[in-house]
C-alpha cells in the first residue's frame, strides 16, 4: 500500500535512494536540501522528525508526544521536499524532453527526407493526436491548442506507465489526485479563458430556454454552473481512480503470495504465485492498456471541451 | 435506540463501504455493457463504420466508468478516513 502512496526515498529492490528534503516552516525558514536518510527511523534533525512520511516539528531534543489518535502532536513544516512522485514528474518531463528534441532535430536535418529512426516512433502518435482528437473536436482553430492537447496526452500516458515498473513500486505520478487536480484545472482555465460570447451566453442565459426557468430563480443558470463545475471534477477523478485502482489491484495480487507465504508456509507460496503470477500478468496487460485509454480520454474531452468553447453558431437555433 | 446504534457502529460502515462499491461496479458493468453490445450491433450492420462507431464507444465507456469510479472513490474514502 505504501507503495501507491508517496514516499521521500526510492526502493529499488532491497536498496534505499534516500531522495532530497525540502522544508519551509515558519519558526525556521527554509531548511534547505538535505537527504532523507537523516531522518531515517525517527532521528531528529534540526528539529524535524519524520512518521510515516509525515515530517513534524519539534524542536531540537524536543519530545515527541502523540495524540489520542497516535498521530504526533506537532506543527508540521510545509513540505516541499523531491518525493518519489516529484521525482517521477522530473522523469516524465525529462523523458518527454529528450524523444521530442530528438525528433524535432531530426526532422531539421532531413528536411525533405523520410523519417527515421526516433521522428517514425513518435509521427504517427502526434498526426493520431492531431486528426483523430485535436481536427475533428476544435475545428478550424485546432492549431492553438494542439501542443498543450500533445504534451498533456504524453505525459499522462507516459506517467501512467511509470506507475507500472515492478520492484520499485513505480513512481505514482498520476495515481496521485493532486497532480490529477491540477492537469484538470490547466484544461479548465484554458476552456475558461478562450471562451467567446456565445460559450458563456449559454451558461447564463442559454438561449431557445423558456424565460420562466430564468427569472424568478434562475433554475437554468444553476444547472448550467453545475455541468461547467463538474466537468474538471470528473476528468480529475477518472484519470486518478483508473489509474490508482489499477496500481491497487495489480499491488494486491503480488502481495497476495507474501500473504500465503506467512499463512501456510512456503508451499501456499508457491502454489499462490502460479495463479499470481498469472492474474499478474493480466492486469498488466489491461493495465498497459488503460494507460493508453486514460490519456486518450482525457485528452479528447479537453479537446471537445475546447472546441464548444471557440465555436461559432450559425443562430440558426 | 437500536437501530441507531447499531448504524453507528464502526464496522457497518466498512461493511457498507465494501457493498457500495460492489454495486457501483455492477453499475459500470451494466452501463459498458449495453455500450458494448450496441456498438457492436451497429458495426454488424453497417462495417464501413466501424472506425467511428469504436471511436465513441470508448468515450462513451470512460464517462460512464467515470461514474462508477466516483462511487467507489467515495467508499475508498470511508475505509481510510474512518
Amino acid at each position: 500500500m505504501h507503495h501507491v502512496m508517496d514516499n521521500h526515498e526510492i526502493h529499488i529492490g532491497p536498496i534505499h535512494v534516500p531522495l532530497p528534503i525540502i522544508l519551509y516552516s515558519n519558526e525556521t525558514g527554509f531548511v534547505g536540501p538535505f537527504s532523507s536518510s537523516k531522518l531515517h527511523d525517527g532521528q531528529n534533525f534540526k528539529g524535524f522528525v519524520m512518521e510515516h512520511e509525515k515530517i513534524f516539528f519539534v524542536g531540537e531534543g524536543g519530545i515527541i508526544s502523540h495524540d489520542a489518535e497516535g498521530h504526533i502532536d506537532a506543527p508540521k513544516p510545509l513540505d516541499l521536499s523531491i518525493t518519489k512522485t516529484v521525482f517521477g514528474m522530473f522523469l516524465t518531463m525529462g523523458l518527454m524532453l529528450f524523444v521530442f528534441v530528438t525528433a524535432a532535430r531530426g526532422y531539421k536535418k532531413r528536411a525533405m527526407q523520410a523519417p527515421k529512426g526516433l521522428q517514425a516512433v513518435v509521427e504517427p502518435l502526434i498526426v493520431f493526436v492531431r486528426d483523430e482528437i485535436a481536427k475533428p473536436s476544435i475545428g478550424k482553430r485546432y492549431e492553438k491548442f494542439l501542443p498543450y492537447l500533445l504534451t498533456i496526452f504524453f505525459f499522462i500516458w507516459i506517467g501512467n506507465m511509470l506507475g507500472l515498473i515492478p520492484f520499485i513500486g513505480g513512481f505514482n505520478v498520476t495515481g496521485n489526485i493532486a497532480v490529477a487536480i491540477v492537469l484538470a484545472l490547466f484544461t479548465f482555465i484554458i476552456t475558461s479563458v478562450n471562451g467567446n460570447k456565445d460559450y458563456w451566453k449559454h451558461i447564463y442565459n442559454t438561449p431557445g430556454v423558456p424565460w420562466w426557468l430564468k427569472f424568478p430563480i434562475p433554475l437554468m443558470f444553476f444547472i448550467e454552473f453545475l455541468g461547467f463545475i463538474s466537468k474538471p471534477v470528473v476528468l480529475t477523478l477518472r484519470l486518478f481512480a483508473n489509474i490508482t485502482a489499477g496500481h491497487i489491484i495489480i499491488l494486491s495480487f503480488v502481495s497476495l503470495i507474501f500473504i500465503f507465504n506467512d499463512l501456510f508456509g512456503a508451499g501456499g507460496g508457491y502454489g499462490v504465485s502460479i495463479l499470481s503470477v498469472g492474474f499478474s500478468i493480466f492486469m498488466f496487460a489491461i493495465e498497459v492498456l488503460v494507460a493508453f485509454l486514460q490519456a486518450y480520454v482525457f485528452t479528447l474531452l479537453s479537446a471537445l471541451y475546447f472546441g464548444s468553447a471557440v465555436e461559432e453558431h450559425d443562430h440558426a437555433h | 435506540m437500536e437501530l441507531l446504534t447499531i448504524l453507528l457502529d464502526m464496522a457497518n460502515a466498512y461493511m457498507g463501504a465494501g457493498i457500495g462499491a460492489g454495486i457501483a461496479a455492477i453499475g459500470a458493468g451494466i452501463g459498458i455493457g449495453k455500450i458494448g453490445g450496441s456498438a457492436l450491433e451497429s458495426m454488424a450492420r453497417q462495417p464501413e463504420s466501424t472506425g467511428d462507431i469504436r471511436t465513441n464507444m470508448i468515450v462513451a465507456a470512460a464517462l460512464v466508468e467515470g461514474a462508477a469510479f466516483f462511487g467507489i472513490i467515495v467508499c475508498l474514502l470511508v475505509v481510510l478516513l474512518k
